[in-house]
Parts: structure tokens; C-alpha cells; sequence
């Protein structure tokens, strides 16, 4: 019971001490092994939740090697001893003013997590727009993401370019978060903590990645069959590069002479009912934009490397990569294999 | 009946055939024989959802594994929480009710015996409904088997554009059989509690798990009851053009969320105050002290009660409530720790000063406690909603719920196995293969569900069938399924134990710990009639005092 109150009172001290212990030393570890941690922030709102989970780990580490040490002591202390008399020991109903400690401490404590929680919940979910924020809609459908930037008149798939925000002049950006058919979620754990994705149900999120580099994540609502291949790939560039892909992205479709054939089976095949090229009249919405398609790293939301190999793969038999993805084996010969795929090569 | 029920038990049951045995257990209306009915199909289908669970365990072994489909997988995570929840937590807890709750308030049966029988056939059919799924859910339309839209079904992924075929129906309609089951059940505690106690048996001298099983009961009537009128919706939609939760025509996704969870979250205390139930009759037994607080824990039990009922859409933070919504499931959820936490203090209390026996029953209490302990600590950790953003449907997430429900849930429950056993059979457990299948299950569970908190802190979503290399998550998944060998080890000893205690075990006698609450003082097995005269208590430890005629309870108790 004393140890108890010491303990409650929670003294600067040994709360410090406990996070010294246990953020210093493991987090860091912990943070290095993966590309995903949670541990690793490098967005605000990623970060002030890693703050606020250091705190609540001191806290809760501090009440279990608290309770922890009683039970062991309890457990140790007051065995039954070996040449027991077996008469029953002092029999204690009970006390009230223990009972009203042990009720005012825990209420004290839940008070301070909740006030830290709610100080973080209104600083991530009320932000300020600054001026030169970008707006990005991010469509989830079964099993990718489809990205438009309205302001540039870009539609792209499964590899979301952003640029790094500068925290002294922020350029965040603003995720509304959409769905084309079931839940899905928005989760990049280095950015930020997830959003879901629901029909009918418009959601938002920001970022504001500190450094450039590629950040991974994927669907973190199970949302069908290849809800596990639902990879999140986010590029944050330099301001510089970012306008580059942009200005790259705005382009209309490259007409290449040479690819004609490709381009005439992916137009007279069912390829068009899903794939928009923009610029000719490839204009379906089920599947990923391929207008810039040889612009993206990987296929198949991530599923696997764009390779010429993989490409050709993907065309022949998709379940060979993601299987139960939408994309269907279209039954074409090796040559027109071969033929759309490089026609799609030629999409950059 | 033209036997009367003293001469059909005092008959040698061996002497009958074997066909007229088994009738009169699928005729029973029993108490006793309906919650072993319970408690044996409970048991069934917790190696069924073990087994669905080390399918996806050898899955998950290694990244890029090809072990079983996508498709396979998905049906396994759905039929793992499904049947473990529903065929295992609800029936194991609804049977150590049935059979304990008329014994230890000292009723000779349930208020409503056939409804008794009715509701456990209703909550085998649900089982038996669930699992015919595997043979005959293709159905007409050809497309899947076994249900594969997660255990809680998030629309729209069940309408009928995205769930064609009938795998759907198979779990809606096999959760709402069960659920009728269970409010039957419910209904029957409530009122054997309320109206049946023995002569003397006042509210506030019921054993703590007479108190913990009443307010079970109403939290069940309370939260299935939204769960079954959102499987009708459900059914509408898909069968009848309704569009509750259809969003391509213009229905509402978020709205099926607030009806499962308004059901999901009370059921979570559903299953765990029936194992602070057990801890509170076995913990004192083994300490040789009374309850500490007995009221301050009657008050805190009811209390959690409530504010379970206000607390669902903590599972709903990632869907874009608004602050003042997470707000305040932030407050009530972690408000919950306030009572919880005083439970645990209550039992640490009564351990204390006390002398404790380190008996099979009391090793899985304290562990129990340990572990609770932690799986609360977790909960507090994803109460905290910018906490949650990260680590919700992560496996961090998945850790700490199988730490309350195996960890506590399932550690108690198999405490109360080791400590009514005797009294259900009328012989002793093994205490060698008990404390085996104790540390067997203990190391695996601490090998599986301790490691399986850290791929989600590195980012490691839960229900994916497949994972790519250079995660950081490899060598943790590996560890989390070398885990299940143990407790699957450990459950087969269980198994064995049970067996062989029940053919060869010893015999008990009718208190063999020596015990305080009414169903020690009487025959082990009970008959039929549990009491041939209704007992008279005059304090919560009726059996103390009669051993102890000099230092009564009743001396101290006062009035209540």
C-alpha cells in the first residue's frame, strides 16, 4: 500500500526516469528495424502522437512496476509456509479510506492522459491551411489508390508525390480521403496515423513530411481479397522535383509511331473499360490511370517492381502477382503480350 | 415425469444403454446438464478456432509465404474471431453460469428450465450453422465458402455487390440464431437471480459471482439485442432491396459500425467480468482470506457495467468522428480503468496477509491477474485516440485484445475448469498435468501475444494475408508462431487432463478446497434436486460459518 501512494503521486523524478528507460533506450532500437515504425516520426502529426506516446508509456510503465512489484510481493511474502499450522489467517473485510485512495489516484491519472490526449487530438484535427498547402483526393478503390491533384489537373494511381514542407515556411498537405466501393484506410505510419477511406463518408488528413525520401504504408482496413497487396508508396521531393512531376504529369499522353500495335489491341481490347490514357479516348475509371504509367516504380499498387518482366507477367496472369486483384488475364497471345506492354512503356 | 428425479439419479447411469443415455442429454432441461452442454461444445470449437488460427499462424510464418490462398486466409481470420467469440467465450461463460448460479444462491434449477434447453440448441444451431458454411456456402452463385468479411462484417463489403453467393448469410443468420440463444439465456440468469435465492440470501450476501453473473446478463440483453436487429437489417438489405448499410444507394457504412460496436464493446465485458467472477471466488479460497471490499467490488462491477455502454466508438476513431466525439470516448473509455483498476487492487488486498496455495486454480489467477494487468495497461495506450490513429487495426491492436481474452479471459476460464471440476465430476484434476499445461500455455502465450505487440508498432497492419521482406516484421512473426506449438501442446494436455481426471482422477468429495460458498456443501457430482433441503445462510460465506461456528461472518457482515 505505500509503495502505492509513493508511486501514485507519481513524482517528476521517477516518471522521467521510466521514460529515460524505456523511450531512450528501446524506441530507437525499435524505430531502426523498419522502414514503418511508428517510432520514426517525420510529419507533424506523426510526431506529436510519438510524443504523446512517450508520455503515455511513462505513465502506464510507471503503474505496472508498481502493481507488477506488489503481485510479486504478495505472491512471494504470503505464501502458505511449509510447516503451516493450518489455522485460517486474520480474516479483513475490507476499508474505506484504502478503497478512496486507490478510486482518487487512478481518476487523477486518467484526467492527465485525457488532458494530453485532447491537447493532441485539436492540434491534428483542427490545423491551420497556410497559403501554399496542396490538395491532394485520395480515391480508394479494391485493391488501389487513385490520386487527383484538382488544382493541377493530374490523376494518377499508387504513388503519391508530395512535397517536403519546410517547418519555418509549411507547405503541407491536405488529403480528402474518398471511396469508390468498400472501407479502406490511409496509413502511412511515419506521416501520419491512419484515416479510413469510407463510401459516402468524406474524411480528411494532412501532412507535412520534413525530409524528402519514399514512405511506405498500405491499406489498414481489411477491405477484401487483396486487401494485404493494398501498399502505400509516398514520394516526398524537393519543391523543385515536385514541379517537375507535376509539369510532367499534366502532359497529354506520348504518341510513339513504333508502339502503334500495342496501342491498337489495349484500344480494341477491354483494357479501355478499366485504363484511362488521356488524349485517346481510353477513359475507364475502374483501374489506375495509365497516362504516365513507365512514371511509376511498381505495379500493381506496389504488388511487385515495374519491370519489363514483371509487366509482362502482370498481363499474362495478374493472380501470378495479386491474386483476386480486379485486373483480369485478358487471354492475349505472347506477341500481343508483348506488344501492349511495350506500348505501355512507352507512357512516360 | 412418471420418475421422480430422486430415483432416476439414485439408479447406477452405466446400467441404461447408451441410446437412452444420450437422450436424456439432448432432452435435459438440467441446469447442471445443460451447462456442462455448454461447456463441452464451447470446447469443441475452441480447437476449431485454434486450428483456424494456426492455419493463418504458418501463413504469416515468413514474408511472401504461399501457404494457404488470400482467399483461404480471409475466411480464416473471419471464422477464427467469429467462432471464438460466439462458440467459445459465449458458451464457456453462459455454462459456468448455468451450472454454478442456481448452486451457489441455493435454487434446485433455472427460473425457466426450458428455455434454458431452448437457448443452448439455439446457440449449437448457430455453431453447426456457421460451420456448414465450409460445405455449403457456394451456394447457387458458385462464389466462396466459409464467410470472408471479417468478424465484424463492415458493411459494404456484405452487400450483396461486393459478398455475392450466400457466405454472408451463413454468419449473419448464424449470429442471430445464436443471439436469441444468448438473450434467452440472459433473461433466464437475470431472473433465477432476482427471484429464486435461497431463505436468507439477500442481494448483499450473493457470492460475487452470483452479483458478476446478474450484471453479465444485462449487459447481454443490452448489447445483442442491437446486434440481432442490425442482422435483420442486414438480411433486408440483401434479400429484400432494403439500403441500411448499401452505400451505392446512398446507405450508411458508419452506421453499421455504431450497431456492431454498440454490441462489440459491452460484449468485451460481456466475456471478462465472468472471469473476474471466477477470480473472486477462487482467489479468496486459495488465500484463505474473504473477499477484500466485497461492496466496493459489487459497485465497481456494476459500474463498469455502465460505462461499457459508453464507450463502442473507441473502435471507431480512425473513421472521422469529431474532436469532441474522440473526446469523450476518450474520457469514458479510459474511465473504465478507474473500476477495473480498483478490482485488481481488491485482489492484490486479498492475497495479502493471507496464506496462498499455489494450486493449479490459483496459478492460472495469478496469471491471470498479471496479464490483465498488462492487456489493461495496452488498453489505456489505444484509449488515447492520436494513439489509436497509429496503432488501431495494427497488430499491436490484435496483441492486446488476445491478451485480455486469452490472457485474462481464457486463463480464468481455465482456472474455474481446475476449480469446479471437481464438483462437476466428482473427481480431482491431475495437479502435475494441470501445472504442465500451465507453464506449456504461459510460455506460449507470452511467446506469441508478446511479440506479436511489436510489428505494430513497426507499421504492421492486422488481416493481411502476405507481407514483403524488409519490414522489420519477420523475425517477430516467426517467434509469435513457434508460440502456438506451446499452447496448442499445452491445450492437449488440458485435454488429457480432463480425460483422464474424469475416468481415473480421484475422488473429491463434496468440498475439496475446502470452500465458503453453497455449491461445496453439497454432493459432488450435485443431484439433480442440488439440495435435498433448502439452505438458510446468514452471511456471504455460509460454508465458513458452519466450519467455524465461533468467528462467524455474520458476526461482522451487519445487515447487508
Amino acid at each position: 500500500m505505500q509503495s502505492n501512494c509513493t508511486a501514485a503521486h507519481l513524482p517528476e523524478h521517477v516518471a522521467s526516469f521510466a521514460s529515460t528507460v524505456l523511450v531512450c533506450q528501446m524506441i530507437p532500437w525499435v524505430a531502426s528495424a523498419s522502414p514503418t515504425s511508428i517510432f520514426a516520426p517525420a510529419s507533424t502529426p506523426a510526431d506529436v502522437i510519438f510524443g504523446l506516446s512517450r508520455f503515455v508509456l511513462a505513465v502506464t510503465g510507471v503503474i505496472f512496476v508498481t502493481v507488477f512489484g506488489l503481485l510479486v510481493y504478495a505472491v512471494v511474502r504470503f505464501r502458505s509456509k511449509k510447516h503451516d499450522d493450518g489455522s485460517e489467517p486474520p480474516q479483513v473485510y475490507g476499508s474505506n479510506e484504502v478503497e478512496l485512495a486507490w478510486t482518487i489516484i487512478p481518476v487523477l491519472i486518467v484526467l492527465a492522459l485525457f488532458l494530453a490526449s485532447a491537447r493532441v487530438i485539436a492540434s491534428i484535427q483542427h490545423p491551420e491551411k497556410p497559403a501554399g498547402a496542396l490538395e491532394v483526393v485520395v480515391i480508394g478503390h479494391q485493391y488501389w489508390w487513385e490520386y487527383r491533384y484538382p488544382d493541377y489537373g493530374v490523376v494518377t494511381a499508387n504513388e503519391l508525390h508530395v512535397p517536403v514542407s519546410d517547418p519555418t515556411h509549411p507547405t503541407p498537405t491536405f488529403l480528402t480521403l474518398l471511396s469508390a466501393d468498400t472501407d479502406h484506410s490511409f496509413w502511412v505510419p511515419r506521416l501520419a496515423g491512419k484515416t479510413d477511406l469510407i463510401p459516402n463518408h468524406p474524411n480528411s488528413m494532412w501532412i507535412d513530411p520534413h525530409e524528402t525520401g519514399l514512405y511506405l504504408g498500405q491499406c489498414a482496413q481489411y477491405c477484401g481479397t487483396q486487401h494485404a497487396l493494398m501498399l502505400l508508396r509516398v514520394y516526398v521531393d524537393s519543391r523543385e522535383d515536385f514541379d517537375r512531376w507535376i509539369e510532367a504529369q499534366r502532359r497529354p499522353a506520348q504518341v510513339d509511331g513504333a508502339v502503334a500495335r500495342g496501342r491498337q489491341i489495349f484500344e480494341a481490347t477491354a483494357c479501355v473499360n478499366c485504363h484511362a490514357v488521356s488524349g485517346v479516348g481510353a477513359d475507364g475509371r475502374f483501374g489506375p490511370d495509365l497516362t504516365h504509367f513507365m512514371s511509376r516504380d511498381t505495379i500493381a499498387s506496389g504488388a511487385a517492381q515495374n519491370t519489363p518482366e514483371n509487366l509482362r507477367l502482370w498481363l499474362r496472369d495478374p493472380d501470378a502477382i495479386k491474386p483476386g486483384s480486379g485486373m483480369p488475364a485478358m487471354q492475349l497471345s505472347a506477341e500481343d503480350v508483348d506488344a501492349v506492354a511495350n506500348y505501355l512503356e512507352s507512357l512516360r | 415425469m412418471s420418475t421422480t428425479p430422486i430415483a432416476w439419479t439414485g439408479s447406477d447411469p452405466a446400467q441404461r444403454p447408451l441410446v437412452e443415455r444420450l437422450h436424456e442429454w439432448v432432452t435435459t432441461v438440467d441446469h447442471k446438464r445443460l451447462g456442462v452442454l455448454y461447456i463441452v461444445f464451447a470446447l469443441i470449437c475452441l480447437v476449431i478456432g485454434g486450428i483456424e488460427a494456426a492455419i493463418m499462424r504458418i501463413q504469416l510464418i515468413a514474408p511472401s509465404n504461399d501457404f494457404v490462398s488470400p482467399q483461404v486466409f480471409n475466411r480464416m481470420f473471419t471464422m477464427h474471431g467469429t467462432t471464438m467469440i460466439f462458440f467459445v467465450a459465449m458458451p464457456l461463460v453462459f455454462g459456468f453460469a448455468n451450472y454454478l448460479v442456481p448452486l451457489m444462491i441455493g435454487a434446485r434449477d433455472m427460473a425457466f428450465p426450458r428455455l434454458n434447453a431452448f437457448s443452448f440448441w439455439l446457440t449449437a444451431f448457430g455453431g453447426l450453422l456457421l460451420h456448414f458454411s465450409f460445405l455449403g456456402g457456394s451456394g447457387l452463385y458458385g462464389a466462396g465458402t466459409a464467410p470472408d468479411v471479417g468478424w465484424f462484417a463492415y458493411a459494404p463489403l456484405t452487400a450483396k455487390t461486393f459478398s455475392p453467393g450466400h457466405s454472408t448469410d451463413y454468419w449473419t443468420l448464424s449470429l442471430l440464431v445464436s443471439g436469441f440463444g444468448s438473450i434467452g439465456t440472459a433473461i433466464n440468469l437475470v431472473t433465477t437471480i432476482v427471484c429464486m435465492r435461497c431463505p436468507g440470501m439477500t442481494l448483499g450476501r450473493m457470492p460475487l459471482f452470483a452479483w458478476l453473473s446478474l450484471t453479465m446478463a444485462g449487459l447481454v440483453i443490452l448489447a445483442v439485442s442491437p446486434l440481432s436487429a442490425a442482422q435483420i437489417m442486414l438480411l433486408v438489405d440483401r434479400y429484400l432491396g432494403g439500403h441500411f448499410f448499401d452505400t451505392q444507394a446512398g446507405g450508411s457504412a458508419v452506421l453499421w459500425m455504431h450497431f456492431f460496436w454498440v454490441f462489440g464493446h459491452p460484449e468485451v465485458y460481456v466475456l471478462v467480468i465472468p472471469a473476474f467472477a471466477y477470480a473472486s471466488e477462487i482467489i479468496p479460497v486459495f488465500s484463505r482470506k474473504l473477499i477484500f471490499g466485497y461492496a466496493v467490488m459489487v459497485a465497481a462491477t456494476v459500474c463498469i457495467g455502465f460505462i461499457s455502454m459508453s464507450v463502442w466508438a473507441h473502435h471507431m476513431f480512425t473513421v472521422g468522428m469529431s474532436p469532441a466525439a474522440n473526446g469523450f470516448f476518450v474520457l469514458s473509455t479510459m474511465a473504465i480503468a478507474v473500476p477495473t483498476g480498483i478490482k485488481i487492487f481488491n485482489w492484490l488486498a486479498t492475497m495479502w496477509g493471507g496464506k496462498i496455495q499455489f494450486r493449479t486454480p490459483m496459478l492460472f489467477c495469478i496469471a491471470f491477474l498479471f496479464q490483465f494487468l498488462i492487456g489493461g495497461l495496452t488498453g489505456v495506450m489505444l484509449a488515447s485516440a492520436p494513439l489509436d490513429w497509429q496503432l488501431g487495426s495494427s497488430y499491436f491492436l490484435v496483441a492486446h485484445f488476445h491478451y485480455v481474452i486469452v490472457g485474462a479471459i481464457l486463463f480464468a476460464a481455465f482456472a474455474a475448469f481446475y476449480y469446479w471440476f471437481p464438483k462437476f465430476s466428482g473427481r480431482m484434476c491431475s495437479e502435475a498435468l494441470g501445472r504442465l499445461h500451465f507453464w506449456l500455455f504461459l510460455i506460449g502465450f507470452h511467446l506469441t501475444f508478446d511479440c506479436m505487440h511489436v510489428p505494430g508498432i513497426l507499421g504492421m497492419p492486422r488481416r493481411i494475408y502476405t507481407y514483403e521482406p524488409g519490414r522489420g516484421w519477420d523475425t517477430w512473426n516467426l517467434l509469435v508462431t513457434i508460440g502456438v506449438v506451446f499452447q496448442a501442446l499445452g491445450t492437449l494436455v488440458f485435454v488429457a487432463n480432463l480425460v483422464w481426471s474424469y475416468l481415473k482422477g480421484d475422488a473429491a468429495g463434496s468440498d475439496p478446497w475446502d470452500a465458503w460458498t453453497l455449491e461445496w456443501s453439497t454432493d459432488s457430482p450435485p443431484p439433480a434436486y442440488n439440495f435435498a433441503v433448502l439452505p438458510v445462510v446468514r452471511s456471504r460465506r455460509p460454508l465458513w460459518d458452519l466450519k467455524h461456528p465461533e468467528d462467524p461472518d455474520w458476526k461482522y457482515e451487519g445487515e447487508g
